[in-house]
């Protein structure tokens, strides 16, 4: 015993240090990144951000420098919270609300205090920030804008939040990443790398160089540069003709997919979504429920096409051989079925397919969609054959465009209306969906669709995916997608009526009242009917104006589709619209001052204030 | 007198323990005191430079001590003692005070701490006072007379202050058991730690009703044995009083400092940012060392400072973050070693004197190793001494070189006896 008690003590301490040992160093798996040390510092440093181009190579945004108050909970030490306060321009309960917030989010990582100082906040405070252990300022790249336009196209960016955190390590408290448009779509190209250094620090916090003579360090990589396909000066133009209307328009180059141009209204100063009253401004805009300026109508509005859509009816009757271009059909101020009447305005009659069109006749497409679900044995296997025609339009799908928003838009299909008629327990004909004719019923397309299918038409039988990337500036390529054609299933040939007929409506049709002097423009009316609830009631608002378009009739260079909501009718101002649009971008000048003069100076603020004034609608027949 | 045979003899396993332990407590003192303002490998205002110096001197210290006759060590013991004495009184009339204690004498730039070497000296006085022929354990006079000689030097030491210099004399216990001390004394002292911790950590007034219960039980349990009555509520009481004492000895007799050192390792107040400050970086940089460490002079913690007096009482934290779990097993075992060794050693020993003295030196290492790597790794209350071999200084360094090597050479000199 005498000779065991120290042996066993010094065993015993032996298996204690080594089990104390085993749970410091093997088990409690301590904080071992490099992030995660005390005694280490990361510093990032970031890139520029990319700057936006028109195709023109006009530069859109650029990049300013910005400074942010930020804070590493840990190291804060006791300070004059009131001289610091009246630094940074806040009370001290907003203060310590912002310290606790960073505390939550975490005691070693930096969080913002106060986000985009301006120059002059900044020069006054960085000569003090010497006093306030914990608190640094951090450079970030801000962005600059150089037009007050095209705002929705290019999107902004904003600080990441715990979910993007969580999700993507990359990013840290107080980083920004593009959250709309082409600063989401292209984040990846347009951010850069950031750089990273990792600095040894002593026990008072003080620097003592880098870090294992920084072999982890990084440099940032500049962020790559992108050329747009907008053309600045057909943008700004469109946003200017677009004030005091809500809608949109969207221009295409139908030999490439290009995106010449996409507005939509209202739309804000992308300046407003920066600087330090970003915040301000970014909720004003989003509390803004009715105007909906954040709201992209052009991507996500999904609106009856009304009369644009015969053009469709027309070409899949010919395709379906439901039709034949000589076909003529009586209207009697409408197509009769039943004991109802689909009306129509006052026109000559009877119409083949080039007047039908001309005069947009509801009864003349009517009968040909009638022709086209009736060939088939069913209804259900027409409206598939229809609807197959159609989605090769690129319709009721996301069009697979480079912007992060859109909709599907609705085409029908025969499972839909099975089921709003009970099918089998009831059977349904075509004539129960023939509103589809004419572009009304169940048919709801965005304004990028129609102009995709205006495209398509201007290209007599195909379309390029539209995009908004024209060149990524360093490895000078664009997806490989936007350099495929899409065929439609209609056949070119069965194009040449339907164009002629959307000439003829530009000649001496609907829209004969825009014409301009050396331009052929090929083109469709469309006034659409559209419904709202007020007060729980169905109610019907004045009708929408739409106008798509392509021009010249041939090799076109510029298909457009306007939209303009409660605008009485197709030519009143989505026509008028599209006629200045198309003359702007294929003469640079505008010869028609007085269709000019009256879309600039014409506002249909009163009739969007109608559903609060109580005044009538104004509905077409 | 020996013959020059009697070289070979020495234990080699202890001596190249006491090797490798220097050589690694050189490396990592080089890495913790590394820093930008060297001037060249020899400037001794570099503290690695300064402990290589102390190392060297060792070596002619060591080969002083082995080639001294063995009986000389046991002659002189009482007058190595008395000299050691006469030095720890001297501190307070020449003493010079660092850091709060006046623990050393100043000679130019270097200084020596004579605690150091107290430990030593004691060793062999009580080793000479349990072998004279006429000493018996078991006889309480000598008892008091072998508690008066480790008390002594203790007493001397904790004024400086240096109570942790002098909690090391408690080790004298363990060569005394083995003497024949009557087992009672360690148990009363576990007992005594025991309550201590308990009260420390739950309060006099829970020990109290544990003593109470944990009586009670017993006594019911032994009750046919017609246990006395007594005895119990004796022990009883006095375990109360003891406890209760504690109770006012920490609240109203140590300063507020004592008391966070056992505050932190009971985890009554964990307060990283102030008292708890060392031990939490120490437990850091460990903790960062992981399975294999940072490699040498890699440690993140280390270079930054974090530690304070990493080179010294905590020099053992350089360890766990540079060589990690493997290479602080590496000390820990080495260290298991050589007091088990030593111990082996002293057994073997043919005459008392090298016995009792051998289990001094393994009762003071092991006492050191426990409450420094205890307190490094955060298990024991902050006492500052320092690991054997390990921790840079002068005194300590020679202090435990001749600590060990008197040994060395008694044992080498054991075998001449047959």
């Amino acid at each position: 015993m005498r000779k065991i008690v120290l042996i066993a003590l010094v065993l015993f301490t032996g298996l204690l240090f080594t089990a104390r040992l085993f749970y410091l160093q093997v088990y409690d798996a301590s904080p071992d990144s490099l992030s995660q040390n005390s005694a280490i510092k990361v510093m990032y440093d970031y890139p520029q951000r990319g700057y936006m181009f028109d195709r023109n190579m006009k530069l859109l945004v650029s990049n300013q420098p910005s400074y942010d108050v930020m804070v590493v909970p840990r190291d804060v030490k006791p300070l004059d919270t009131l001289e610091f306060c009246s630094l940074l321009k806040i009370t001290k309960e907003e203060f310590i609300e912002i310290l606790e917030k960073a505390k939550t989010y975490s005691p070693r990582l930096p969080s913002v205090v106060i986000p985009q100082l301006n120059k002059a906040d900044y020069a006054s405070l960085s000569e003090k920030m010497y006093k306030y252990e914990g608190f640094y300022i951090q450079r970030r790249s801000l962005r600059e804008y150089q037009v007050d336009h095209s705002a929705n196209v290019m999107g902004y960016i904003a600080e990441v939040n715990n979910a993007i955190i969580e999700k993507n390590p990359y990013y840290q408290m107080g980083e920004l990443i593009g959250t709309a448009g082409v600063e989401k779509e292209y984040e990846d190209v347009l951010r850069g790398v950031k750089g990273v250094k990792y600095i040894q620090k002593d026990r008072f916090n003080r620097d003592i160089g880098p870090y294992k003579e920084g072999i982890f360090d990084t440099l940032p990589e500049r962020g790559n540069d992108v050329q747009l396909t907008i053309d600045a000066v057909l943008q700004k133009y469109g946003e200017e003709l677009m004030i005091h209307k809500r809608g949109g328009i969207v221009a295409i180059e139908p030999s490439t997919g290009e995106i010449l141009a996409l507005i939509t209204a209202p739309s804000y100063d992308p300046s407003l979504l920066v600087g330090r009253d970003r915040s301000k401004n970014f909720t004003k805009l989003w509390y803004d429920t009715i105007g909906k300026p954040l709201y992209d109508r052009v991507l996500m509005g999904e609106y009856p096409p009304g009369s644009p859509f015969k053009t469709l009816t027309a070409l899949i009757g010919l395709h379906e051989k439901a039709v034949d271009t000589l076909d003529k059909f009586y209207c009697y101020h409408g197509f009769r079925y039943g004991n109802r009447t689909l009306g129509c305005h006052n026109h000559p009659s009877p119409l083949a397919m080039v007047g039908g069109i001309a005069n947009s006749c509801n009864a003349y497409f009517c009968n040909v969609y009638k022709r086209i679900i009736d060939k088939y044995p069913t209804p259900q296997e027409g409206i598939d054959a229809w609807r197959n025609d159609l989605m090769s339009f690129g319709l009721g799908d996301f069009l697979g465009y480079d912007l992060p928003s859109g909709k599907r838009g609705n085409i029908p299909t025969s499972k839909y209306y099975n089921k709003i008629h009970d099918f089998p327990a009831h059977n349904w004909s075509s004539l129960a969906t023939i509103s589809n004719a004419i572009g009304q019923g169940e048919v709801l397309l965005t304004p990028m669709q129609m102009a995709n299918f205006t495209a398509a038409i201007a290209n007599r039988g195909y379309y390029y995916t539209p995009h908004i990337i024209k060149n990524i500036v360093g490895p000078d390529t664009i997806p490989q997608k936007f350099k495929e054609k899409h065929y439609t299933t209609v056949e070119p040939e069965n194009f040449k009526p339907v164009v002629e007929g959307m000439y003829q409506v530009y000649q001496r049709g609907t829209a004969s009242s825009i014409q301009i002097p050396g331009i052929e423009i090929c083109g469709k009316t469309g006034t659409a009917e559209n419904f709202t609830k007020i007060d729980g009631k169905r109610v019907q608002l004045t009708d929408h104006s739409i106008f798509v378009a392509f021009a010249p009739k041939d090799n076109p260079k510029i298909a457009i589709a306007v939209f303009v909501e409660n605008g009485y009718w197709g030519s009143r101002w989505a026509g008028r619209i599209a006629g200045l649009m198309i003359e702007k971008y294929l003469k640079g000048e505008i010869t028609r001052t007085d269709m000019e003069k009256y879309v600039l100076e014409g506002s249909l603020e009163a009739e969007y204030a109608k559903p609060y004034s109580g005044q009538p609608f104004s509905i077409n027949h | 007198m020996a013959t020059g045979k009697s070289y070979v003899r020495f234990d080699w396993l202890i001596i190249f323990i006491y090797i490798a332990l220097v050589a690694m407590g050189w490396i990592n003192i080089y890495s913790a005191s590394l820093n930008d303002a060297a001037k060249g490998f020899w400037d001794f205002d570099q503290i690695y430079a300064r402990q290589f110096m102390f190392i060297c001197f060792s070596v002619i210290l060591i080969i002083f001590l082995l080639a001294i006759e063995s009986k000389f060590y046991e002659k002189f013991a009482s007058v190595f003692y008395i000299i050691s004495l006469l030095s720890l009184l001297g501190l307070f009339v020449f003493g010079k005070n660092i850091s709060g204690a006046t623990s050393w004498y100043a000679f130019g730039s270097f200084s020596l701490q004579p605690s150091e070497f107290a430990k030593a000296a004691t060793a062999l006085a009580l080793a000479k006072y349990v072998s004279d022929i006429q000493t018996d354990m078991k006889d309480l006079k000598n008892q008091i007379g072998a508690f008066i000689i480790l008390a002594l030097p203790a007493l001397f030491i904790i004024p400086q202050p240096d109570p942790g210099s002098a909690l090391i004399y408690a080790a004298f216990v363990f060569p005394l058991y083995r003497e024949g001390l009557h087992g009672v004394y360690l148990l009363f002292g576990l007992f005594a730690t025991i309550l201590f911790v308990s009260t420390l950590a739950f309060g006099a007034l829970w020990v109290a009703i544990g003593v109470l219960i944990i009586g009670g039980i017993i006594f019911y349990r032994n009750r046919k044995k017609r246990p006395n009555i007594i005895k119990y509520i004796l022990i009883a009481a006095t375990s109360i009083v003891f406890a209760l004492s504690v109770s006012y000895i920490f609240n109203n007799v140590f300063e507020q400092r004592h008391r966070d050192r056992f505050n932190i390792v009971l985890g009554k107040e964990v307060d990283a940012r102030g008292i708890g400050y060392n031990t939490h970086q120490s437990e850091i940089a460990i903790a960062n060392g992981g399975w294999l460490g940072k490699g040498w002079t890699q440690g993140t913690q280390t270079k930054g400072n974090f530690v304070p007096e990493q080179h010294t009482d905590y020099i053992f934290s350089t360890v766990g973050e540079e060589w990690g779990f493997l290479g602080s097993m590496l000390v820990v075992l080495l260290f298991v070693g050589l007091i088990l060794r030593i111990i082996f050693k002293a057994e073997k020993q043919k005459n008392q004197f090298g016995r009792v003295y051998g289990y001094s030196v393994a009762a003071i290492l092991f006492l050191h190793f426990f409450v420094n790597i205890g307190m490094v790794t955060g298990i024991f209350p902050t006492v500052g001494i320092p690991l054997p071999f390990f921790s840079y200084g002068g005194s300590a360094l020679w202090g435990f070189t001749i600590l060990l090597f008197i040994f060395v050479k008694l044992d080498g000199a054991n075998y001449h006896y047959s």
